[in-house]
């Protein structure tokens, strides 16, 4: 698994996969808004405002999907001490955080005709509105120390907790939702919903991870450039300070 | 032309279907081209760095006549 | 074990130097308490109604006041580099600087408790319930703001994150803090809050002190 810290094999393995990852995303959000906007029908309950779920429902699934990766790469990368794993954690939290909060507006913009409220304490999106502030926390944990490594480490600590609590933090919010309301609209009762509907939304979660791939692997790039800066300015005040003492000698 | 207006009315909808897709397509976008950016910028300096740590490297060597062109990296740096 | 009750002694010895920290922790916890009745308006049947809910927010504000002093003493003086370097395993460790904190913090809460259900009207049937579910709740606010303080020592603005690293893994103790005793208040049974309860807190006495450990570690080396 080593194979891949090395930076420069990485970007290579990067560059080759890059294109194809963008083109595929490209195609994907195509095809898959294509479908939703135009293909599938409306909801017999509520009309055409369903098509919010075709960039609601992926978002949610991309949130919680990211959070995952992020917890598996921080357990890499405390294990085996993986450089690469912290990167990866690094440059997936801000996508994350934008995918939680993506969920959490579309929500409340799909929730105002359904329950006539922007807000409304339903179980699923408490549960989101919870997981961003997870991933601010996390975002906020990696840039608090002067010393970067540092901040990986108590980042991954701290996704490898959040982990373990998400099940919980989201029985306990369902619990609390069901004893204070009734159930929500925002139905998706798995295999009921008809394939002209299923159809668009798996296409559009493809594009979405394909997005993130992507995106992320972009970010890491830009960490490993970023690292190398950070050792020549290093190297530059060490040479500074060489020439500095020459001097004074 | 009556459908055209219809899909973009979404059923009544409009005001809450469209500024959902909206939002997708900013934050998606914004995330992508702040990165795009940012690796730009990295990648820039990093040339730079490199370019002028090869002149370093360079000047190292034994010396050129020091009086043939001192004015010669300077103007160079000029645009 | 031995040195595990050491650890536990000294820091209560410490603790009660500066009992001045525990006093403080409970007079916010009442004064902030005291505060919603002029929030809200002082008629009784809505202060009895949201009564459990303010002494659990409150209770959970005022732990997360005294987290930061948790591990931080012990990392500028350097005691926790012995800690590291003693016997005793650090996880054991973790788990005897959360006893002392709980002592110290979480039992006076509990104490004080009866005082605000009082002035919140609050119908002393179900003043039981909200004792034991305070029992079985604060601990689980020490164990898991122990790993907050343990990840931000060191850290720039360490302080203002702590909250917000600590407090979305709060919720659950919350929702069945406050579950329990609202039940009890409507005369149904607290039975399942309370489980609910002291399982978040099984699950937590054996993340936290591994989570905690692997936090101070990685601060000091």
């Amino acid at each position: 698994m080593h194979r891949f810290a090395n930076p420069a094999r990485f970007t290579r393995l990067a560059d080759r996969i890059l294109p194809f990852a963008a083109v595929g995303t490209v195609v994907a959000l195509g095809v898959g808004f294509y479908l939703a906007l135009f293909v599938a029908p409306g909801d017999y309950q509520q009309g055409e405002s369903v098509r919010i779920m075709y960039v609601h429902v992926p978002s949610a699934w991309m949130a919680m999907f990211i959070y995952v990766a992020i917890a598996v790469a921080s357990a890499v990368a405390l294990i085996w001490r993986h450089p690469l794993a912290d990167l990866a954690a690094k440059a997936s939290s801000p996508v994350g955080a934008g995918f939680a909060f993506l969920t959490l507006v579309t929500g409340s913009l799909w929730g105002r005709p359904m329950w006539g409220t922007w807000w409304e304490w339903d179980g699923r999106l408490t549960s989101m509105l919870i997981l961003f502030f997870l991933y601010l926390g996390h975002m906020a944990l990696l840039n608090a120390f002067e010393d970067s490594q540092r901040g990986y480490r108590a980042a991954a600590i701290l996704a490898l907790v959040g982990v373990v609590n998400i099940p919980i933090i989201k029985f306990s919010v369902d619990w609390w939702s069901t004893l204070h309301q009734p159930a929500s609209v925002m139905r998706l009762d798995g295999p009921t919903i008809h394939p002209s509907m299923l159809w668009p939304l798996l296409i559009v979660a493809v594009g979405f991870k394909l997005y993130y791939l992507t995106v992320v692997l972009l970010r890491i790039k830009s960490e490993l450039i970023a690292a190398r800066l950070r050792a020549l300015d290093l190297a530059t005040v060490k040479a500074a300070e060489v020439q500095g003492q020459a001097v004074q000698g | 032309m009556e459908e055209i207006t219809a899909f973009f009315e979404m059923g009544g909808y409009a005001v809450y279907v469209w500024p959902s897709l909206a939002l997708t397509v900013v934050i998606m976008a914004g995330l992508l081209i702040a990165t795009l950016r940012q690796l730009r910028n990295r990648q820039r300096r990093l040339a730079e760095l490199e370019a002028r740590g090869v002149q370093r490297q360079r000047r190292q060597r034994p010396a050129p006549d020091p009086t043939a062109q001192p004015g010669a990296e300077t103007r160079e740096a000029r645009p | 074990m031995r040195g595990l009750a050491l650890l536990v002694a000294r820091d209560l010895r410490l603790a009660l130097r500066q009992s001045a920290d525990a006093w403080l922790a409970v007079l916010f916890f009442v004064l902030t308490a005291a505060l919603f009745p002029f929030g809200v308006g002082p008629e009784p049947n809505l202060l009895a109604r949201i009564a459990p809910g303010i002494i659990w927010v409150v209770a959970l504000l005022a732990v997360l006041l005294s987290l930061e002093r948790l591990f931080l003493a012990d990392f500028e003086d350097g005691s926790l580099e012995q800690l590291l370097l003693s016997p005793l395993p650090l996880e054991l460790a973790v788990l005897g600087k959360v006893l002392a904190h709980w002592l110290t913090t979480g039992l006076p809460l509990i104490a004080a408790a009866p005082l605000l259900a009082v002035l919140f009207h609050m119908d002393l049937s179900g003043l039981g319930v909200l004792l034991l579910a305070m029992l079985l709740g604060t601990p689980t606010l020490s164990l898991v703001g122990a790993v907050g303080a343990a990840l931000t020592l060191g850290a720039r603005r360490g302080g203002v994150l702590i909250p917000l690293l600590v407090l979305p893994l709060y919720v659950p103790a919350l929702i069945f803090g406050v579950g329990a005793t609202d039940a009890a208040l409507l005369g149904l049974t607290a039975r399942p809050h309370l489980l609910l309860l002291g399982a978040v807190l099984l699950v937590m006495l054996v993340i936290t002190p591994l989570a905690g450990a692997a936090a101070l570690r990685q601060a000091i080396e």
